[in-house]
């Protein structure tokens, strides 16, 4: 299963966390610094896996922020690294239509991704990024993939919010 | 400023967020943080009542600054309220707060409760969503046992939507996991299997969550997902890249939906419907096909997705372990990664392919890919990936390719990450023992690991090289002069020493012929070591001394120069100190051919599981070792040792069988010496050196060679306490001040001494307690040795020694009370005077208490104090053993007992047992040459109560029938009772 998911900028703050498992709350500051100094540290060549404890750690970066997803060795590491890509596109569909930016679907393209802008989303509308991350996992485990599923009922929301 | 969203602003959040973002340092930003929080405060504790969105936006603000990775500790009340609003955003922020921020043992679960059964039956799907996510989150026992009943009606029913199935399904799955006595499935069983073909493939993907869990639990109950899980997988498997639309992923169908699945197929063995199965292996072979196909997109995604599905098959594949030809496939696979550019991929597929090396039928195409692995050792650029390389060659190794791949991995070594060594260090010297062929080749790879990473060398290794040459005659020669050879480097790693000393302690005559290697130039180039050396190499460079004042009479006067020499006799190490003064006293008194029994060549170990090897199983690694390997060990660790016929305990036998002193046995006062080298120390070997497990009358094994000894044994001796402290935790759990129970395995330890009457009684973490008794007649003296193994004192040290019950009147236990203190790494001494006045059944109770740090410690032991320690042994001819038999032929008188055997039934060890056991061992006497027969009496204060055993193996069935006939019919049971558990 998903033990937590972590949002990070390169500074090693973190921007998001989600625990699926309890973790005391004194001990969270310890694990983040330790999981994003074990992630940070490693080059481009580096495989996106890395053992931490007795689990893992499965990242992927996005200009300046990472994302980190620890998982218990019952997941499959591929399919979770394509889980925080995912993720990160429907972050994408979300916020690039929020803010009327021109951007180009494609993430590989994207400049979009590539900008602070892009944190900043972020950082201004956690909780609704906490929404699409509890649509796509739930108590650790994947629940939804389809990307205009997942984002239904924060469609819902801002059409009710803006009536 | 990046749109916020439109509508509800909350301008006052977002002015705090740049805020909080535009500080320059952590201190503005604490500064800040506090400002809001006064706010915050002051907003809630106001007279004026708040509306819904003023407190939507204060909690808003509060869960920011949690999230900032502050702690927060109000505002839950306020959040509880959202929760009853009918606005959407409101409830949400009140609910996100309520996941986030309150755990499970909250006061506020009863209110949480209520809103949560309102917003149940609100039959809105997105408020049912919220409060089943809300349940999940939390998952306490409170909230299992207000709603477990509830949600699989809701999980299962059919006018349920579709996202509040999935919430339901997982909402489920974290009750179950908390509170499994709470959810029970029974009746739902079916309709939840059946999930697996709801049409909606994000139902699919959330219940598929809960029923891989519920089946690992229960799997014949939820034996029916097999087949449609197949089913399933089997549609995704071929649909066209497009038919389902939004779950395709860059062209890959539903990825995570198929690994799900095949994840699932692993809680099961291979389906046994023939049907089932054949559609099964279809859609293994598909996307083991596809995996060739070429890609539908150049994206990285799109293989990644494929590749994911791809190493789950792998996975089942190798799971199944029964179709060799997907086996194979498989490996091929696997091996075209192993040269891919994707860095993540060669990670997998050499993880992968570790398992696969497992299996009998895939393990000769395992080997075909040696070289790319050898090669992904040396070129790798990420450890992480060097070091899956490195469990691969050691998964893949057998005697083929032991050689080559045992070099290449020293010569890794040579410049490994320091995180991954010592374990390879663990894995080259387990590949050389169990592939050994020619034991000079292992010889020269230990020593190689030792000159290469001689810090990553623990003791077990070095310990078992000795072990192994001890007892393989045939390397002994090799041994002495490929050490030899070693030592003579400039520098040269203290643990070579250490071999070094032992080795040419026992073996140095072997190539003494050699003037290069003459006993003098021996003894110099160990010598020159010396002063480099910490404590306990140099105590044990000493014992190597001795040994050759006894190989080397001619290097006697340079010896005994050197201890002589004030930094030896007066050295400021007591247990240095000791070794010097009683290394010198005894060359020069006792004569030469006392000298040679006591310093004799050490007899060959017990054979034993290779101590390394329980290392790496403890190092937790997806490369450690499994169960057949650790079998496969144990049948080559036989070989290995060679004489396996040698019983585990003969230091046990030469100590309770000689119970005629030997000469040399008060000689040095070994036994006022014995507790005198107790003295505070913190190396560990020291500490354990004065629990010999050779007493001081065992003739060949005396004092200096058993610090040789214990030495040796000290791995084997942590990894039983291990055992213990795994199951008697109980030592440090009562805080009351009445003495403890007695620990759960204090029968087990009672059952160690039955037949030996020296070693170590119990140990833990603090405590190490050991044993030396003996008996004459129907007297006993017990010497216990407490020793601290902490660095801190233990203060209000007590040990009490009591008779329950009616052996109270059968046994008389004088002692005298022990020092309150017990320092850091001190032992100290208790003496226990026994007197047996008649029979009896039950063990006295030793009790301890003593506080650490603090804490008291509190546990009760059973004293090994058996019925048989006062056993005179009495030798008779056959006749008469007959005679006395049949005089003894009342029923009562004879006590029978046939079981299973629980340890080796090798003759020697049987004899070595039984002759522990304090009787006479009778040769000649039962006609069958298989069975064993003994004589003794049991001496007590009141009476004499003569004894007759015999004890028939049946080596086919593996079973004994044991007869005991006594002149006291209660003998007879109790010594049959304690027998029984020997063998």
């Amino acid at each position: 299963m998903i033990k937590f998911v972590l949002m990070v900028n390169r500074q090693g703050q973190t921007r998001l966390s989600r625990y699926y498992q309890p973790v005391e709350l004194n001990r969270r500051a310890t694990l983040e610094a330790d999981v994003v100094r074990c992630c940070l540290s490693r080059k481009k060549e580096q495989c996106s896996f890395v053992e931490y404890k007795d689990f893992r750690l499965v990242y992927r970066q996005y200009a300046a922020l990472y994302i980190v997803v620890g998982v218990t060795d019952s997941e499959n590491e591929l399919s979770i690294y394509e889980l925080v890509h995912n993720f990160v596109e429907v972050l994408d569909k979300y916020f690039s239509r929020v803010s009327e930016l021109d951007v180009s679907f494609h993430l590989t393209n994207s400049s979009f991704l590539k900008t602070t802008g892009f944190v900043l989303q972020i950082m201004f509308n956690l909780d609704r990024v906490h929404i699409i991350l509890d649509e796509m996992i739930q108590n650790g485990h994947i629940v939804e993939t389809n990307k205009s599923r997942i984002l239904a009922p924060l469609t819902a929301l801002d059409k009710m919010t803006s009536s | 400023m990046p749109a916020v969203s439109k509508g509800d602003g909350m301008r006052g959040l977002a002015v705090f967020i740049s805020d909080i973002r535009n500080c320059k340092s952590k201190e503005a930003e604490i500064k800040r943080i506090n400002k809001e929080l006064a706010n915050i405060r002051s907003k809630f504790k106001g007279d004026k009542a708040l509306d819904g969105y003023s407190k939507k936006k204060y909690v808003c603000k509060l869960l920011f600054i949690f999230l900032l990775g502050h702690d927060i500790d109000f505002g839950h009340m306020e959040a509880v309220n959202l929760l009853s609003s009918n606005k959407y955003t409101e409830k949400q922020i009140g609910y996100l707060f309520i996941s986030v921020l309150v755990n499970s043992n909250s006061e506020l679960i009863r209110l949480i409760n209520n809103a949560i059964k309102n917003d149940l039956s609100s039959r809105n799907p997105t408020f049912m969503c919220l409060a089943l996510h809300c349940i999940a989150n939390v998952g306490s026992r409170e909230m299992a046992e207000a709603f477990a009943s509830e949600i699989p009606r809701i999980l299962v029913a059919g006018d349920t939507m579709d996202s509040v199935k999935q919430s339901a399904a997982l909402c489920l799955l974290r009750l179950y996991k908390t509170s499994p006595d709470l959810v029970l499935m029974g009746e739902w069983t079916s309709r939840v299997v059946h999930l697996l073909n709801d049409q909606h493939m994000g139902v699919v993907t959330a219940a598929i969550s809960l029923i891989t869990c519920l089946s690992q639990k229960n799997p014949d109950e939820f034996k029916t997902c097999v087949s449609l899980a197949v089913s399933r997988l089997s549609r995704i498997v071929s649909s066209a890249s497009t038919d389902l639309q939004d779950y395709t992923y860059y062209f890959v169908p539903a990825p995570w939906l198929s690994c799900k699945l095949l994840r699932l197929l692993q809680c099961y063995p291979p389906p046994e419907d023939g049907a089932v199965k054949g559609r099964l292996v279809e859609c293994l072979e598909t996307i083991l096909n596809k995996a060739q196909e070429p890609p539908k997109s150049k994206k990285v995604q799109h293989s990644n997705a494929k590749n994911a599905i791809l190493f789950e098959a792998i996975s089942l594949i190798i799971h199944y372990d029964s179709e060799p030809n997907l086996l194979v496939r498989a490996c091929n696979q696997l091996g075209q990664f192993l040269q891919h550019r994707e860095t993540n991929l060669r990670y997998l597929a050499l993880e992968s392919m570790c398992t696969l090396a497992s299996s009998e039928f895939s393990h000769e195409a395992v080997k075909t890919h040696i070289e790319t692995v050898i090669n992904a050792l040396k070129t790798e650029r990420d450890v992480s990936v060097r070091q899956r390389a490195a469990d691969l060659l050691y998964a893949m190794c057998d005697r083929s390719n032991a050689k080559q791949i045992v070099a290449e991995m020293l010569s890794y070594l040579e410049t490994a990450d320091y995180s991954i060594r010592e374990e390879m260090v663990l894995k080259v010297a387990i590949l050389a023992e169990k592939y050994a062929v020619d034991y000079s080749w292992y010889v020269d790879t230990i020593l190689n690991l030792i000159r290469i990473a001689g810090d990553y060398v623990s003791e077990e290794v070095w310990y078992r090289v000795i072990q192994i040459v001890i007892n393989r005659d045939d390397v002994q020669g090799y041994a002495a002069k490929t050490v030899f050879e070693a030592l003579q480097a400039p520098a040269c790693h203290e643990n070579m020493v250490k071999v070094g000393g032992y080795i040419l302690g026992e073996f140095g005559n072997l190539i003494a012929g050699d003037p290069r290697s003459s006993p003098l130039v021996q003894f110099n180039l160990l010598h020159s070591k010396f002063h480099l050396c910490s404590v306990p190499t140099r105590a044990l460079l000493l014992s190597a001394y001795i040994k050759f004042i006894n190989l080397f009479p001619e290097t006697k006067p340079t010896i005994q120069e050197v201890l002589r020499c004030d930094s030896q006799i007066r050295n400021s190490d007591v247990e240095l100190q000791q070794r010097a003064v009683e290394y010198l006293k005894l060359s020069s008194i006792a004569s030469t051919d006392v000298l040679a029994t006591v310093l004799e060549e050490m007899p060959p170990f017990p054979e034993r599981e290779s101590s390394i090897l329980a290392k790496l199983k403890k190092k937790k690694g997806p490369g450690a070792v499994s169960v057949t390997e650790l079998e496969d060990n144990k049948r080559e660790g036989g070989e290995l040792n060679g004489s396996s016929d040698r019983g585990p305990d003969i230091a046990a036998m030469a100590a309770s069988n000689a119970s005629t002193p030997s000469p040399s046995a008060d000689l040095l006062g070994i036994r006022s010496a014995a507790p005198v080298g107790a003295a505070p120390t913190s190396a560990g070997s020291l500490l354990v050196d004065v629990f010999s497990e050779a007493g001081p009358a065992a003739p060949s094994l005396a004092v200096n060679d058993d610090g040789f000894l214990r030495d040796l044994e000290q791995p084997t001796e942590a990894s039983d306490a291990l055992l213990v402290e795994g199951s008697g935790d109980s030592d440090s759990a009562p805080p009351s001040e009445d003495p403890a129970a007695p620990l759960s395995e204090a029968d087990e330890l009672l059952n160690k001494f039955v037949c030996k009457n020296n070693g170590v009684l119990f140990e833990n973490q603090l405590l190490q307690i050991g044993i030396k008794s003996e008996y004459r007649q129907n007297l006993g003296r017990m010497y216990l040795f407490y020793g601290n193994k902490t660095s801190v004192q233990f203060a209000s040290f007590s040990t009490t020694v009591t008779c329950p019950g009616e052996l109270q009147s059968q046994l008389n236990v004088q002692t005298k009370p022990v020092e309150p203190i017990v320092e850091g790494g001190a032992q100290i001494q208790q003496v226990l005077n026994i007197e047996c006045l008649t029979d009896f059944s039950d063990a006295p109770l030793l009790n301890i208490k003593f506080r650490y740090g603090g804490a008291l410690q509190n546990l009760t032991l059973k004293l090994p104090v058996t019925i048989n320690k006062f056993f005179q042994p009495t030798e008779m001819l056959s006749h008469d053993f007959f005679q006395r038999w049949k005089q003894l032929s009342q029923p009562q008188q004879e006590a029978q007992k046939i079981f299973k055997a629980n340890h080796s039934m090798d003759t020697e060890v049987l004899k070595a047992k039984l002759l522990g056991l304090g009787m006479a061992l009778l040769d000649n006497v039962d006609p069958n040459p298989e069975n064993y027969v003994c004589a003794g009496v049991i001496q007590t204060k009141g009476q004499q109560v003569g004894c007759l055993l015999r004890l028939e193996p049946n080596a086919q069935a593996q079973m004994y029938r044991l007869t005991l006939r006594c002149s006291k019919d209660s003998v007879s049971r109790r010594l049959c009772e304690l027998l029984a558990q020997q063998f």
